[in-house]
């Protein structure tokens, strides 16, 4: 059964379509990063799988129906929006006590065991806690909860380098196992393609591009050359070509990676490089959507 | 990637962890009204800081008590019972009017705060139903705030019947008797007054809740606007006050249906009128009442299941 199951889901604000038939299947165990520019629809569609928002279409989580079944799903699923989303008022101690008073997976000792190593004291409020400190008590929250599914909607937004790396290590080294599936959107999507498992582009409501790590490093290839090889290795269909410090640099899908090799440097890019040269249509001409 | 996987407890089937411990409604229930009372600690503060003043400037006023006993203490002994048990009717008057405004604050912020500080999206993150926070929140001014201002109301009785009597018997009077001061009746009728008082009130409660899950912004404002804006209309357009009666009735139409008298002026709750629970319970608006509550909540519920922050 896979974790996530979505077949034409659509949600319209008024006259704004935020998604626009998405088909989308996450398999069990899979790390997922939703990527995508500002308002493509990534948290309409994490709102949708969470049973946040009412949609169109069909989705099923963990089995479930989000809109019906909401109250089954919860249990099994964890979410971690941004930051901000922790209440002001509380206090640590407190929102440990009513975590582990409503929540049957959530193990209480595990949670304390991870606040250990932070900084964090039980009676302070939230308010009181700086912008990292909260992520991380967030992080120890949801950490300790034995969930399915763990969605996260920009964990990391407004976190420096640091407190973004440890977020994302602890979720690898003291969460992740094979049966559990984590969905994650991030404007930083260079920090997290070291453990991703799949990711998906999404603009504009749809999805443009679904792809697996093992793929991605097979399929796409990036090709730095000298001017005077540029000729030779457009005619290799290129899907986008920039200029960087006066040498060309050129994307390339399912290219022959000997070939390429012949002409200049052979690395695999960055999702990053891919997204641009897939979703921004303005500024890279994405050549292979031209020829 | 995943070579940590091993290191982690196994779930017995994968993928399948282990049945939890099931959490009953009612556990759910305990928490969210702990987590209500975290959140709005002037539910219980308000009222004990009105109790303290109250004691306060009893104790002041205590200063002219004997002087006041003695001659209240030449009245026939109904008279007497009417004039020493007032101070002790206008301390629950002023307990009551701090939960009124405690409780108009609270239903309009319970369901709107948590949309505006987006807590709401950790809340639903975590297995509580919106049916049951919805009922946690309305556990608040139909439970909730009755006992606490019923347990505070005797404390601060218990506590001016104490500085009372001091004064008296240093000065050489006897103590208040349970003749003229019959403390356990007074606060069995509070305790029917604030019985009947909620049931009657529920559809206030309910509609403020209601406003409080749907309003945008400025629930205040919705909540109360619509209605006076009625009243003034009819005033304007028919010179007339139906409108504003009924608004009065409702309110306050419990002090006349729970009792068997009308209440002498001013008076919530007149120790000296009798109990009409039977009366109360057979007047159908009471039903109508409650049968509206109980549609606002659902309401409520339904609304706060697709409302996101704001």
């Amino acid at each position: 059964m896979p974790c996530i199951e979505a077949r034409g889901l659509r949600k319209t604000f008024g006259t704004t379509i935020a998604l626009d038939g998405v088909d989308l299947r996450v398999e069990e165990g899979r790390i997922l990063g939703l990527v995508g520019p500002n308002g493509a629809g990534k948290s309409t569609a994490l709102h949708a799988i969470l049973g946040l928002i009412a949609y169109e279409g069909e989705l099923k989580v963990l089995g479930h129906d989000p809109r019906t079944q909401r109250d089954r799903l919860v249990t099994d699923v964890s979410f971690v929006a941004d930051v901000a989303v922790l209440p002001r008022w509380i206090r640590v101690a407190q929102v440990l006590d009513y975590v582990a008073g409503v929540h049957p997976r959530f193990d209480r000792a595990r949670a304390e065991g991870f606040l250990a190593r932070t900084g964090i004291r039980r009676s302070s409020a939230i308010r009181e806690l700086s912008k990292g400190m909260v992520s991380q008590l967030h992080l120890a929250l949801v950490l300790a909860i034995d969930a399915k599914l763990l969605v996260l909607d920009e964990p990391t937004l407004g976190l420096d380098i640091l407190a973004r790396k440890q977020f994302y290590d602890s979720l690898l080294n003291d969460y992740f196992d094979r049966s559990r599936t984590i969905v994650v959107t991030t404007h930083q999507i260079d920090e997290i393609q070291d453990i991703l498992t799949d990711f998906v582009f999404i603009d504009g409501g749809r999805i443009v591009l679904e792809c697996s790590m093992e793929a991605f490093e097979s399929r796409y290839a990036q090709l730095m050359v000298h001017p005077e090889r540029v000729a030779a290795a457009r005619a290799l269909r290129p899907i986008q070509e920039r200029q960087v410090f006066g040498r060309s640099i050129l994307l390339f899908d399912r290219a022959d990676r000997h070939e390429l090799a012949a002409l200049g440097e052979v690395r695999t890019p960055s999702i990053a490089d891919l997204f641009v040269a897939v979703v921004d249509h303005g500024a890279g001409a994405p050549l292979g959507a031209a020829q | 990637m995943n070579t940590q996987a091993s290191a982690l407890p196994q779930p017995s089937v994968p993928g399948q962890p282990a049945a939890p411990a099931p959490i009953s409604a009612a556990r759910r229930l305990y928490w969210s009204v702990r987590r209500e009372l975290w959140e709005h600690s002037s539910i219980y503060i308000a009222p004990l800081i009105t109790a303290a003043v109250m004691l306060c400037g009893f104790a002041i006023n205590s200063i002219g008590l004997p002087r006041r006993r003695r001659a209240v203490l030449l009245l026939d002994p109904l008279q007497q019972r009417i004039h020493i048990e007032k101070a002790y009717d206008v301390a629950i008057g002023m307990l009551l009017l701090t939960a009124l405004l405690v409780w108009l604050f609270y239903c309009l912020d319970a369901l709107y705060g948590e949309r505006r500080d987006r807590s709401i999206l950790f809340w639903k993150s975590l297995p509580v139903s919106d049916l049951a926070t919805v009922l946690s929140k309305a556990m608040i001014p139909f439970v909730a705030l009755p006992l606490l201002v019923f347990g505070i109301t005797v404390v601060t009785h218990t506590g001016m019947l104490l500085i009372g009597n001091a004064f008296l018997l240093v000065n050489g009077l006897a103590p208040t008797t349970s003749s003229q001061l019959p403390l356990p009746h007074v606060w069995l009728t509070l305790l029917y007054g604030l019985a009947a008082m909620t049931l009657w009130n529920a559809p206030i409660y309910g509609w403020l809740l209601l406003v409080s899950a749907w309003a945008r912004r400025a629930p205040l404002l919705w909540a109360t606007l619509p209605h006076l804006a009625l009243v003034a209309i009819e005033k304007v357009a028919f010179q007339t006050s139906f409108f504003a009666s009924l608004l009065t009735y409702r309110a306050m139409g419990w002090t006349t249906e729970a009792f068997a008298l009308r209440p002498r002026g001013g008076l919530l709750i007149d120790p000296l009128n009798p109990i009409a629970p039977q009366k109360f319970l057979a007047s159908s608006g009471l039903w109508i009442r409650l049968a509206s509550a109980a549609l606002f909540l659902g309401v409520a519920v339904r609304l706060r299941r697709y409302r996101g922050p704001i």
